[in-house]
Protein backbone atom coordinates (compact mmCIF):
# COMPACT_ATOMS: atom_id res chain seq x y z
CA UNK A 1 0.00 0.00 0.00
CA UNK A 2 2.74 2.49 1.10
CA UNK A 3 4.83 1.64 -2.18
CA UNK A 4 1.96 2.19 -4.27
CA UNK A 5 1.15 5.52 -2.53
CA UNK A 6 4.95 6.00 -2.93
CA UNK A 7 4.65 5.64 -6.88
CA UNK A 8 2.21 8.08 -7.15
CA UNK A 9 3.27 10.49 -5.31
CA UNK A 10 6.58 9.81 -7.66
CA UNK A 11 4.33 10.08 -10.56
CA UNK A 12 2.46 12.79 -9.34
CA UNK A 13 5.62 14.87 -8.87
CA UNK A 14 7.21 14.28 -12.01
CA UNK A 15 4.19 15.20 -13.74
CA UNK A 16 4.22 18.89 -11.76
CA UNK A 17 7.72 19.34 -12.66
CA UNK A 18 6.85 18.58 -16.32
CA UNK A 19 4.13 21.14 -16.48
CA UNK A 20 6.69 23.54 -14.77
CA UNK A 21 9.51 22.69 -17.48
CA UNK A 22 6.92 23.42 -20.23
CA UNK A 23 5.41 26.88 -18.73
CA UNK A 24 8.86 28.16 -18.17
CA UNK A 25 10.61 27.58 -21.05
CA UNK A 26 6.56 29.32 -23.15
CA UNK A 27 7.21 32.49 -20.78
CA UNK A 28 10.72 32.50 -21.68
CA UNK A 29 9.45 32.28 -25.34
CA UNK A 30 7.33 35.26 -24.56
CA UNK A 31 9.74 37.20 -22.80
CA UNK A 32 12.65 36.89 -25.10
CA UNK A 33 11.25 35.73 -28.56
CA UNK A 34 13.88 33.91 -30.17
CA UNK A 35 14.58 35.61 -33.46
CA UNK A 36 14.09 33.40 -37.04
CA UNK A 37 17.28 32.46 -38.37
CA UNK A 38 17.73 35.47 -41.56
CA UNK A 39 17.73 32.52 -44.54
CA UNK A 40 18.07 28.79 -44.79
CA UNK A 41 22.07 27.00 -44.36
CA UNK A 42 22.93 24.68 -46.13
CA UNK A 43 25.75 22.84 -44.22
CA UNK A 44 27.35 20.36 -46.32
CA UNK A 45 27.25 22.12 -49.99
CA UNK A 46 29.45 18.87 -51.41
CA UNK A 47 27.64 15.94 -52.77
CA UNK A 48 31.01 14.01 -52.43
CA UNK A 49 31.16 14.72 -49.06
CA UNK A 50 27.71 14.20 -48.07
CA UNK A 51 27.98 10.68 -50.16
CA UNK A 52 30.58 9.64 -47.89
CA UNK A 53 29.16 10.98 -44.78
CA UNK A 54 26.36 8.75 -45.07
CA UNK A 55 28.02 5.37 -45.46
CA UNK A 56 25.78 3.06 -46.77
CA UNK A 57 22.54 5.41 -45.69
CA UNK A 58 22.89 7.30 -48.83
CA UNK A 59 18.94 6.18 -49.60
CA UNK A 60 17.88 7.00 -46.61
CA UNK A 61 20.15 10.55 -46.64
CA UNK A 62 18.60 11.27 -50.12
CA UNK A 63 15.25 10.64 -49.08
CA UNK A 64 15.75 13.29 -46.39
CA UNK A 65 17.67 16.05 -48.99
CA UNK A 66 14.76 15.51 -50.97
CA UNK A 67 11.80 16.40 -47.96
CA UNK A 68 14.00 19.10 -47.28
CA UNK A 69 13.47 20.31 -51.23
CA UNK A 70 10.13 20.09 -51.43
CA UNK A 71 9.90 21.72 -48.08
CA UNK A 72 12.08 24.65 -48.96
CA UNK A 73 10.06 24.95 -52.26
CA UNK A 74 6.89 25.14 -50.74
CA UNK A 75 8.26 27.53 -47.85
CA UNK A 76 10.18 29.65 -50.31
CA UNK A 77 7.18 30.01 -52.56
CA UNK A 78 4.01 30.42 -50.15
CA UNK A 79 6.55 33.01 -48.27
CA UNK A 80 5.23 37.18 -48.58
CA UNK A 81 8.53 38.37 -47.54
CA UNK A 82 11.94 37.57 -47.58
CA UNK A 83 14.33 35.75 -50.28
CA UNK A 84 12.50 34.51 -52.96
CA UNK A 85 15.61 33.59 -55.14
CA UNK A 86 15.36 29.36 -54.44
CA UNK A 87 18.91 29.83 -54.33
CA UNK A 88 19.02 26.52 -52.45
CA UNK A 89 16.97 24.65 -54.83
CA UNK A 90 19.18 23.02 -57.34
CA UNK A 91 22.02 22.49 -54.13
CA UNK A 92 19.21 20.77 -52.59
CA UNK A 93 18.61 18.09 -55.59
CA UNK A 94 21.93 18.28 -56.57
CA UNK A 95 22.65 16.53 -52.91
CA UNK A 96 19.50 14.08 -53.32
CA UNK A 97 20.70 12.84 -57.05
CA UNK A 98 24.27 12.58 -55.84
CA UNK A 99 23.05 10.30 -52.96
CA UNK A 100 20.77 8.68 -54.79
CA UNK A 101 21.10 8.88 -58.53
CA UNK A 102 17.93 6.81 -59.25
CA UNK A 103 15.43 9.38 -57.71
CA UNK A 104 13.86 9.67 -60.89
CA UNK A 105 10.97 12.43 -58.84
CA UNK A 106 14.12 14.50 -57.89
CA UNK A 107 14.89 15.39 -61.61
CA UNK A 108 11.64 15.71 -62.57
CA UNK A 109 10.30 17.97 -59.66
CA UNK A 110 13.91 19.82 -60.92
CA UNK A 111 12.96 20.34 -64.19
CA UNK A 112 9.23 21.56 -63.59
CA UNK A 113 9.57 23.92 -60.86
CA UNK A 114 13.88 25.31 -61.48
CA UNK A 115 12.68 26.19 -65.22
CA UNK A 116 9.60 28.08 -63.83
CA UNK A 117 9.62 31.76 -64.57
CA UNK A 118 10.02 34.38 -62.59
CA UNK A 119 8.57 36.21 -60.08
CA UNK A 120 6.38 33.11 -59.69
CA UNK A 121 9.25 30.60 -60.06
CA UNK A 122 13.52 30.49 -59.90
CA UNK A 123 13.56 31.10 -63.25
CA UNK A 124 16.87 28.62 -63.76
CA UNK A 125 16.30 26.86 -66.63
CA UNK A 126 20.36 26.42 -66.86
CA UNK A 127 20.30 24.69 -63.88
CA UNK A 128 17.64 22.35 -64.22
CA UNK A 129 19.04 21.05 -67.43
CA UNK A 130 21.82 20.35 -65.58
CA UNK A 131 20.68 18.39 -63.08
CA UNK A 132 18.49 16.66 -66.21
CA UNK A 133 21.61 16.10 -68.22
CA UNK A 134 23.01 14.25 -64.57
CA UNK A 135 20.05 12.14 -64.60
CA UNK A 136 20.80 11.16 -68.28
CA UNK A 137 24.44 10.17 -67.45
CA UNK A 138 23.40 7.59 -64.77
CA UNK A 139 20.25 6.57 -66.28
CA UNK A 140 20.50 6.86 -70.55
CA UNK A 141 18.03 4.39 -70.69
CA UNK A 142 15.37 6.56 -69.81
CA UNK A 143 13.27 8.63 -72.32
CA UNK A 144 11.82 11.23 -69.40
CA UNK A 145 15.59 12.92 -69.00
CA UNK A 146 15.72 14.18 -72.57
CA UNK A 147 11.91 14.77 -72.67
CA UNK A 148 12.00 17.19 -69.98
CA UNK A 149 15.41 18.49 -71.17
CA UNK A 150 13.05 19.58 -74.21
CA UNK A 151 9.91 20.61 -72.10
CA UNK A 152 12.54 23.12 -70.06
CA UNK A 153 13.79 24.46 -74.04
CA UNK A 154 9.94 24.41 -74.80
CA UNK A 155 8.83 26.44 -71.80
CA UNK A 156 12.04 28.73 -72.60
CA UNK A 157 10.37 29.20 -75.94
CA UNK A 158 13.36 27.34 -77.60
CA UNK A 159 11.23 25.33 -80.26
CA UNK A 160 13.94 24.37 -82.57
CA UNK A 161 16.07 22.54 -79.17
CA UNK A 162 12.98 21.23 -77.77
CA UNK A 163 12.00 19.19 -80.93
CA UNK A 164 15.79 17.87 -80.50
CA UNK A 165 15.56 17.01 -77.54
CA UNK A 166 11.74 15.07 -77.98
CA UNK A 167 13.44 13.42 -80.99
CA UNK A 168 16.29 12.17 -79.00
CA UNK A 169 13.59 10.81 -76.00
CA UNK A 170 11.87 9.04 -78.34
CA UNK A 171 15.40 7.19 -79.76
CA UNK A 172 16.15 6.03 -75.91
CA UNK A 173 15.51 2.42 -75.58
CA UNK A 174 13.06 3.19 -72.70
CA UNK A 175 10.98 4.94 -75.57
CA UNK A 176 10.39 2.13 -77.49
CA UNK A 177 9.39 -0.74 -74.46
CA UNK A 178 6.38 -2.27 -74.91
CA UNK A 179 3.62 -1.28 -73.01
CA UNK A 180 5.20 2.27 -73.19
CA UNK A 181 5.88 2.96 -76.65
CA UNK A 182 6.59 6.54 -75.58
CA UNK A 183 7.64 7.18 -79.35
CA UNK A 184 4.30 6.96 -80.47
CA UNK A 185 3.63 10.55 -78.97
CA UNK A 186 7.43 12.00 -79.01
CA UNK A 187 8.00 11.61 -82.44
CA UNK A 188 4.85 13.86 -83.14
CA UNK A 189 5.00 16.03 -81.05
CA UNK A 190 8.94 16.42 -82.35
CA UNK A 191 7.61 17.32 -85.42
CA UNK A 192 4.50 19.64 -84.40
CA UNK A 193 7.12 21.77 -81.94
CA UNK A 194 9.81 22.20 -84.91
CA UNK A 195 6.81 22.87 -87.16
CA UNK A 196 4.28 25.43 -85.29
CA UNK A 197 6.67 26.88 -82.32
CA UNK A 198 4.73 27.35 -79.14
CA UNK A 199 1.09 26.44 -80.36
CA UNK A 200 -1.28 24.84 -77.58
CA UNK A 201 -1.34 21.70 -79.30
CA UNK A 202 2.11 20.61 -78.40
CA UNK A 203 1.93 22.37 -74.89
CA UNK A 204 -1.69 20.31 -74.60
CA UNK A 205 0.43 16.76 -75.62
CA UNK A 206 3.26 17.66 -72.93
CA UNK A 207 0.53 18.68 -70.16
CA UNK A 208 -1.37 15.32 -70.91
CA UNK A 209 1.04 13.19 -70.94
CA UNK A 210 1.91 15.23 -67.32
CA UNK A 211 -1.69 13.68 -66.16
CA UNK A 212 -0.41 10.53 -66.31
CA UNK A 213 2.55 11.64 -63.83
CA UNK A 214 2.77 9.36 -60.53
CA UNK A 215 3.29 12.80 -58.43
CA UNK A 216 -0.10 14.17 -57.14
CA UNK A 217 1.39 18.17 -57.43
CA UNK A 218 2.58 17.87 -60.98
CA UNK A 219 -1.18 16.07 -61.99
CA UNK A 220 -2.49 19.03 -60.37
CA UNK A 221 -0.23 21.53 -61.71
CA UNK A 222 -0.68 19.92 -65.20
CA UNK A 223 -4.15 20.06 -64.39
CA UNK A 224 -4.01 23.88 -63.96
CA UNK A 225 -2.04 24.38 -66.76
CA UNK A 226 -4.30 22.62 -69.43
CA UNK A 227 -7.19 25.02 -68.04
CA UNK A 228 -5.21 27.64 -69.05
CA UNK A 229 -4.83 26.25 -72.38
CA UNK A 230 -8.32 25.70 -72.48
CA UNK A 231 -8.96 29.12 -71.49
CA UNK A 232 -6.31 30.35 -74.66
CA UNK A 233 -7.83 28.46 -77.04
CA UNK A 234 -11.79 29.71 -75.89
CA UNK A 235 -10.52 33.10 -76.12
CA UNK A 236 -8.90 32.32 -79.91
CA UNK A 237 -12.87 31.26 -80.44
CA UNK A 238 -14.23 34.43 -78.78
CA UNK A 239 -12.32 36.50 -80.68
CA UNK A 240 -13.27 35.28 -84.23
CA UNK A 241 -16.94 35.94 -83.05
CA UNK A 242 -16.18 39.29 -81.55
CA UNK A 243 -14.56 40.25 -85.04
CA UNK A 244 -17.67 38.65 -86.45
CA UNK A 245 -19.86 40.92 -84.77
CA UNK A 246 -17.51 44.13 -85.73
CA UNK A 247 -17.84 42.98 -89.43
CA UNK A 248 -21.43 43.01 -89.32
CA UNK A 249 -22.11 46.33 -86.94
CA UNK A 250 -19.05 48.11 -88.05
CA UNK A 251 -17.86 48.32 -84.25
CA UNK A 252 -16.86 45.72 -81.67
CA UNK A 253 -19.49 44.33 -79.08
CA UNK A 254 -20.08 46.40 -76.12
CA UNK A 255 -21.01 43.78 -73.93
CA UNK A 256 -21.96 39.91 -74.04
CA UNK A 257 -25.32 40.39 -74.06
CA UNK A 258 -24.83 42.62 -77.45
CA UNK A 259 -23.29 39.06 -78.67
CA UNK A 260 -25.82 36.68 -77.50
CA UNK A 261 -28.65 39.33 -79.05
CA UNK A 262 -27.16 39.08 -82.45
CA UNK A 263 -27.43 35.27 -81.67
CA UNK A 264 -23.31 34.91 -82.10
CA UNK A 265 -23.30 33.16 -78.61
CA UNK A 266 -25.90 30.89 -76.30
CA UNK A 267 -25.05 33.30 -73.01
CA UNK A 268 -22.47 34.71 -71.70
CA UNK A 269 -19.11 32.55 -71.99
CA UNK A 270 -17.30 30.68 -68.83
CA UNK A 271 -13.70 30.27 -68.35
CA UNK A 272 -13.02 26.53 -66.75
CA UNK A 273 -12.76 28.14 -63.64
CA UNK A 274 -16.41 29.42 -63.72
CA UNK A 275 -15.32 33.09 -64.20
CA UNK A 276 -16.62 35.28 -67.14
CA UNK A 277 -14.46 36.16 -69.44
CA UNK A 278 -13.72 39.31 -69.59
CA UNK A 279 -14.37 41.59 -72.85
CA UNK A 280 -12.53 45.07 -74.24
CA UNK A 281 -15.61 46.96 -76.15
CA UNK A 282 -13.34 49.23 -77.75
CA UNK A 283 -10.77 46.39 -79.53
CA UNK A 284 -13.11 43.44 -78.90
CA UNK A 285 -10.02 41.71 -77.57
CA UNK A 286 -11.01 38.93 -74.55
CA UNK A 287 -8.57 37.89 -71.67
CA UNK A 288 -9.85 36.42 -68.44
CA UNK A 289 -11.06 37.47 -65.08
CA UNK A 290 -8.17 39.16 -62.87
CA UNK A 291 -10.02 36.89 -60.14
CA UNK A 292 -10.02 33.78 -61.68
CA UNK A 293 -7.86 31.11 -60.77
CA UNK A 294 -6.52 30.75 -64.48
CA UNK A 295 -4.87 34.12 -64.28
CA UNK A 296 -2.80 34.84 -65.70
CA UNK A 297 -2.62 33.20 -68.86
CA UNK A 298 0.81 32.04 -70.36
CA UNK A 299 0.61 34.74 -73.09
CA UNK A 300 0.23 37.70 -70.14
CA UNK A 301 1.92 39.64 -67.99
CA UNK A 302 1.16 39.20 -64.44
CA UNK A 303 2.05 42.24 -63.31
CA UNK B 1 29.08 -29.04 -30.87
CA UNK B 2 26.45 -29.30 -28.18
CA UNK B 3 28.20 -26.81 -25.72
CA UNK B 4 28.69 -24.69 -28.42
CA UNK B 5 24.83 -24.74 -28.84
CA UNK B 6 24.26 -24.41 -24.90
CA UNK B 7 26.23 -21.28 -25.01
CA UNK B 8 24.65 -20.07 -27.79
CA UNK B 9 20.88 -20.85 -25.68
CA UNK B 10 22.51 -18.69 -23.54
CA UNK B 11 23.43 -15.69 -24.89
CA UNK B 12 20.06 -15.68 -26.94
CA UNK B 13 18.23 -15.43 -23.80
CA UNK B 14 20.98 -12.87 -22.16
CA UNK B 15 19.60 -10.43 -24.34
CA UNK B 16 16.14 -11.48 -24.52
CA UNK B 17 16.86 -10.23 -20.55
CA UNK B 18 19.02 -7.48 -21.68
CA UNK B 19 16.01 -5.87 -23.99
CA UNK B 20 17.49 -6.57 -27.00
CA UNK B 21 14.34 -7.40 -28.74
CA UNK B 22 12.82 -3.88 -27.69
CA UNK B 23 14.11 -2.88 -31.05
CA UNK B 24 11.61 -4.47 -32.84
CA UNK B 25 8.94 -2.38 -31.16
CA UNK B 26 11.38 0.33 -31.78
CA UNK B 27 11.48 -0.47 -35.10
CA UNK B 28 7.83 -1.07 -35.64
CA UNK B 29 6.85 2.19 -33.94
CA UNK B 30 8.65 4.57 -36.15
CA UNK B 31 8.00 2.62 -39.68
CA UNK B 32 4.20 3.35 -38.56
CA UNK B 33 4.59 6.64 -37.52
CA UNK B 34 6.84 8.09 -40.47
CA UNK B 35 4.95 6.32 -43.06
CA UNK B 36 1.84 8.44 -41.82
CA UNK B 37 4.29 11.26 -41.55
CA UNK B 38 5.86 11.04 -45.16
CA UNK B 39 2.76 11.33 -46.76
CA UNK B 40 2.18 14.77 -44.86
CA UNK B 41 6.22 16.12 -45.56
CA UNK B 42 6.94 14.73 -49.05
CA UNK B 43 5.37 15.21 -52.73
CA UNK B 44 5.69 11.63 -54.63
CA UNK B 45 7.91 8.50 -53.46
CA UNK B 46 6.52 7.99 -50.37
CA UNK B 47 6.95 4.19 -51.05
CA UNK B 48 9.92 4.38 -52.16
CA UNK B 49 11.12 6.38 -48.73
CA UNK B 50 9.64 4.17 -46.44
CA UNK B 51 11.22 1.18 -48.23
CA UNK B 52 14.16 2.89 -47.81
CA UNK B 53 13.69 3.89 -44.27
CA UNK B 54 13.09 0.08 -43.43
CA UNK B 55 15.63 -1.19 -44.58
CA UNK B 56 18.29 1.55 -43.35
CA UNK B 57 16.18 0.93 -39.70
CA UNK B 58 16.96 -2.55 -39.96
CA UNK B 59 20.68 -2.08 -40.74
CA UNK B 60 21.13 0.39 -37.78
CA UNK B 61 19.27 -1.28 -35.09
CA UNK B 62 21.10 -4.57 -36.18
CA UNK B 63 24.72 -2.85 -35.94
CA UNK B 64 23.87 -1.34 -32.77
CA UNK B 65 22.97 -4.36 -31.50
CA UNK B 66 26.19 -6.06 -33.30
CA UNK B 67 28.64 -3.80 -31.98
CA UNK B 68 27.40 -2.99 -28.50
CA UNK B 69 26.54 -6.32 -27.22
CA UNK B 70 29.21 -7.97 -29.74
CA UNK B 71 32.09 -6.68 -27.88
CA UNK B 72 30.38 -6.76 -24.57
CA UNK B 73 30.04 -10.73 -25.06
CA UNK B 74 33.61 -11.75 -24.23
CA UNK B 75 34.53 -8.66 -22.08
CA UNK B 76 31.91 -8.54 -20.21
CA UNK B 77 32.66 -11.62 -18.73
CA UNK B 78 36.49 -10.83 -17.75
CA UNK B 79 34.98 -7.41 -16.19
CA UNK B 80 32.49 -9.14 -14.19
CA UNK B 81 35.33 -12.14 -13.35
CA UNK B 82 32.28 -15.11 -14.44
CA UNK B 83 35.36 -16.29 -17.13
CA UNK B 84 36.78 -17.89 -14.49
CA UNK B 85 33.02 -19.92 -13.32
CA UNK B 86 32.76 -20.44 -17.29
CA UNK B 87 35.74 -22.18 -17.71
CA UNK B 88 36.18 -23.89 -14.68
CA UNK B 89 33.31 -26.04 -16.58
CA UNK B 90 33.42 -28.28 -19.07
CA UNK B 91 33.87 -26.00 -21.62
CA UNK B 92 36.61 -25.11 -24.16
CA UNK B 93 37.37 -21.64 -24.66
CA UNK B 94 36.48 -21.90 -28.26
CA UNK B 95 33.78 -23.41 -27.56
CA UNK B 96 32.74 -20.72 -25.63
CA UNK B 97 33.63 -17.67 -28.24
CA UNK B 98 32.11 -19.59 -31.10
CA UNK B 99 28.43 -20.18 -29.00
CA UNK B 100 29.03 -16.66 -28.03
CA UNK B 101 29.21 -15.30 -31.58
CA UNK B 102 26.72 -17.84 -33.17
CA UNK B 103 24.30 -16.86 -29.79
CA UNK B 104 24.55 -13.25 -30.92
CA UNK B 105 23.92 -13.83 -34.85
CA UNK B 106 21.02 -15.70 -33.80
CA UNK B 107 19.67 -12.73 -31.55
CA UNK B 108 20.22 -10.69 -34.79
CA UNK B 109 18.33 -13.22 -37.45
CA UNK B 110 15.34 -12.95 -34.87
CA UNK B 111 15.85 -9.64 -34.56
CA UNK B 112 15.69 -9.12 -38.28
CA UNK B 113 13.42 -11.98 -39.78
CA UNK B 114 10.78 -10.24 -36.96
CA UNK B 115 11.66 -6.53 -38.45
CA UNK B 116 11.29 -8.31 -42.37
CA UNK B 117 7.86 -8.97 -41.28
CA UNK B 118 6.56 -6.08 -39.74
CA UNK B 119 8.24 -4.06 -42.33
CA UNK B 120 6.20 -6.24 -45.18
CA UNK B 121 2.79 -5.70 -42.65
CA UNK B 122 3.55 -1.97 -42.93
CA UNK B 123 4.17 -1.87 -47.23
CA UNK B 124 1.08 -4.10 -47.91
CA UNK B 125 -1.12 -0.92 -45.47
CA UNK B 126 0.98 1.70 -48.08
CA UNK B 127 -0.10 -0.29 -50.84
CA UNK B 128 -3.55 0.08 -50.48
CA UNK B 129 -3.05 3.78 -49.75
CA UNK B 130 -1.47 4.49 -53.14
CA UNK B 131 -3.70 5.32 -56.09
CA UNK B 132 -3.18 2.79 -59.02
CA UNK B 133 -1.03 5.46 -60.94
CA UNK B 134 2.02 5.79 -58.25
CA UNK B 135 1.43 1.67 -58.12
CA UNK B 136 1.87 1.73 -61.47
CA UNK B 137 4.34 4.75 -61.70
CA UNK B 138 6.21 2.23 -59.10
CA UNK B 139 9.35 0.60 -59.99
CA UNK B 140 8.10 -2.30 -58.22
CA UNK B 141 5.43 -3.63 -55.81
CA UNK B 142 5.13 -2.52 -52.33
CA UNK B 143 5.95 -5.95 -51.08
CA UNK B 144 8.09 -6.54 -53.74
CA UNK B 145 10.07 -9.81 -52.64
CA UNK B 146 13.31 -8.87 -53.75
CA UNK B 147 13.35 -6.59 -50.53
CA UNK B 148 14.51 -9.76 -48.70
CA UNK B 149 17.80 -10.03 -50.91
CA UNK B 150 18.52 -6.54 -49.51
CA UNK B 151 17.32 -7.81 -45.77
CA UNK B 152 19.76 -11.06 -46.46
CA UNK B 153 22.93 -9.19 -47.32
CA UNK B 154 21.83 -7.06 -44.25
CA UNK B 155 22.12 -10.07 -42.58
CA UNK B 156 25.35 -10.61 -43.71
CA UNK B 157 26.94 -7.35 -42.71
CA UNK B 158 25.84 -7.42 -39.34
CA UNK B 159 26.86 -11.41 -39.23
CA UNK B 160 30.36 -10.06 -40.21
CA UNK B 161 30.12 -6.72 -37.97
CA UNK B 162 29.64 -9.23 -35.06
CA UNK B 163 32.88 -11.07 -35.81
CA UNK B 164 34.93 -7.94 -36.24
CA UNK B 165 33.28 -6.95 -32.67
CA UNK B 166 33.96 -10.42 -31.06
CA UNK B 167 37.63 -10.28 -32.73
CA UNK B 168 38.13 -7.11 -31.22
CA UNK B 169 36.97 -7.93 -27.40
CA UNK B 170 39.20 -11.33 -27.21
CA UNK B 171 42.53 -8.95 -26.62
CA UNK B 172 41.29 -5.78 -25.79
CA UNK B 173 39.88 -5.40 -21.60
CA UNK B 174 38.45 -2.08 -22.64
CA UNK B 175 34.90 -1.88 -24.18
CA UNK B 176 35.28 1.23 -25.46
CA UNK B 177 38.43 0.31 -27.46
CA UNK B 178 36.76 -2.40 -29.01
CA UNK B 179 33.82 -0.71 -29.64
CA UNK B 180 35.99 2.09 -31.50
CA UNK B 181 38.15 -0.60 -33.46
CA UNK B 182 34.61 -1.75 -34.58
CA UNK B 183 33.09 1.23 -35.72
CA UNK B 184 36.32 2.57 -37.33
CA UNK B 185 36.67 -0.93 -39.14
CA UNK B 186 33.04 -0.89 -40.19
CA UNK B 187 33.75 2.65 -41.53
CA UNK B 188 36.87 2.19 -43.53
CA UNK B 189 35.24 -0.82 -44.86
CA UNK B 190 32.24 2.25 -46.35
CA UNK B 191 35.38 3.53 -48.38
CA UNK B 192 36.16 0.87 -50.28
CA UNK B 193 36.19 2.50 -53.65
CA UNK B 194 37.83 5.51 -52.34
CA UNK B 195 40.63 3.31 -50.93
CA UNK B 196 40.88 1.28 -54.47
CA UNK B 197 40.77 4.55 -56.46
CA UNK B 198 43.81 6.05 -53.31
CA UNK B 199 46.44 6.00 -56.57
CA UNK B 200 44.70 8.86 -58.43
CA UNK B 201 44.63 11.03 -55.13
CA UNK B 202 47.94 10.63 -54.18
CA UNK B 203 51.54 11.30 -55.86
CA UNK B 204 53.50 8.38 -54.16
CA UNK B 205 52.99 5.17 -56.12
CA UNK B 206 54.12 3.46 -52.37
CA UNK B 207 50.58 5.11 -50.91
CA UNK B 208 48.62 4.22 -53.43
CA UNK B 209 49.90 0.43 -52.88
CA UNK B 210 48.86 0.87 -49.36
CA UNK B 211 45.21 2.10 -50.33
CA UNK B 212 44.96 -1.01 -52.80
CA UNK B 213 45.93 -3.34 -50.21
CA UNK B 214 43.89 -1.95 -47.67
CA UNK B 215 41.14 -2.41 -50.06
CA UNK B 216 41.40 -6.13 -49.71
CA UNK B 217 42.11 -5.90 -46.35
CA UNK B 218 39.89 -4.57 -44.72
CA UNK B 219 36.40 -6.09 -44.57
CA UNK B 220 34.49 -4.56 -47.62
CA UNK B 221 30.69 -3.30 -45.90
CA UNK B 222 30.19 -1.33 -49.10
CA UNK B 223 29.53 -4.70 -50.88
CA UNK B 224 26.68 -5.88 -48.87
CA UNK B 225 24.51 -2.51 -49.55
CA UNK B 226 21.93 -3.55 -52.33
CA UNK B 227 19.41 -1.57 -50.86
CA UNK B 228 19.40 1.45 -53.62
CA UNK B 229 19.18 -1.81 -56.52
CA UNK B 230 16.58 -3.22 -54.45
CA UNK B 231 13.96 -0.58 -53.97
CA UNK B 232 14.54 0.69 -57.90
CA UNK B 233 14.17 -2.62 -58.78
CA UNK B 234 17.53 -2.82 -60.57
CA UNK B 235 19.37 -5.78 -61.57
CA UNK B 236 21.30 -7.91 -59.64
CA UNK B 237 23.33 -10.38 -60.78
CA UNK B 238 22.91 -13.94 -58.81
CA UNK B 239 26.40 -14.44 -58.88
CA UNK B 240 27.65 -10.88 -57.25
CA UNK B 241 24.76 -11.99 -54.42
CA UNK B 242 26.79 -15.50 -54.15
CA UNK B 243 30.33 -14.60 -54.62
CA UNK B 244 29.67 -11.58 -51.22
CA UNK B 245 27.59 -14.34 -49.42
CA UNK B 246 31.01 -16.58 -50.03
CA UNK B 247 32.79 -13.32 -48.91
CA UNK B 248 31.32 -12.91 -46.13
CA UNK B 249 31.53 -16.09 -44.99
CA UNK B 250 35.26 -16.53 -45.36
CA UNK B 251 35.91 -13.10 -44.32
CA UNK B 252 34.09 -14.37 -41.14
CA UNK B 253 35.78 -17.94 -40.57
CA UNK B 254 39.11 -15.90 -40.69
CA UNK B 255 38.25 -14.11 -37.78
CA UNK B 256 36.71 -16.51 -35.50
CA UNK B 257 40.11 -18.26 -36.07
CA UNK B 258 41.94 -15.46 -35.47
CA UNK B 259 39.83 -14.55 -32.41
CA UNK B 260 40.13 -18.49 -31.05
CA UNK B 261 44.11 -18.18 -31.95
CA UNK B 262 43.67 -15.13 -29.61
CA UNK B 263 41.30 -16.03 -26.74
CA UNK B 264 43.08 -19.79 -26.51
CA UNK B 265 46.69 -18.02 -25.47
CA UNK B 266 44.66 -14.80 -23.16
CA UNK B 267 45.97 -14.59 -20.05
CA UNK B 268 43.00 -13.61 -17.66
CA UNK B 269 45.02 -12.81 -14.23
Amino acid sequence: MRNARGIAAGVVAIAALLTTVVALQMDRERRFPQAEPAQQILYVNSPAVLTRLALSYDALVADLYWIRAIQYYGGTRLSEQGDKSYELLFPLLDLTTSLDPDFNIAYEFGAFFLSEKKPGGPGQSDLAIKLLEKGLVARPDRWQYPYDIGFVHYRDGNYNVAADWFERAAKTPGAMKQGERADMWLIPLAANTRATGGDTRSSRVIYEHLLTSEAAWLREDAARRLKKLDAIDRIAELERRTREYERRFGDPPPTWEHMVQAGLLPGVPLDPEGHPYVLNPWWGDVTVSRDSPVWPLPTENPA
Amino acid sequence: MRTIGLVALHVFRDSVRDKVLYSIVAFAVVLMAVSYLIGQLTAGEDLKIIKDLGLAAMSLMGLFIAVFIGIGLIAREIDRRSIYAVLAKPVRRHELLLGKYLGLVGTLLVNLSVMAIAYYVVLAYIGTTLSPAALKAAPAPPTDPRLLLAVLMIALELSLVTAVALFWSTFSSSALLSAGFTVALYVAGQFGADLKNFEQVVESPAAGMVGRVLYYVLPNFAAFDIKAEVVHALPLPAGYLAMTTLYAAVYIAALLIASVMIFARRDFK
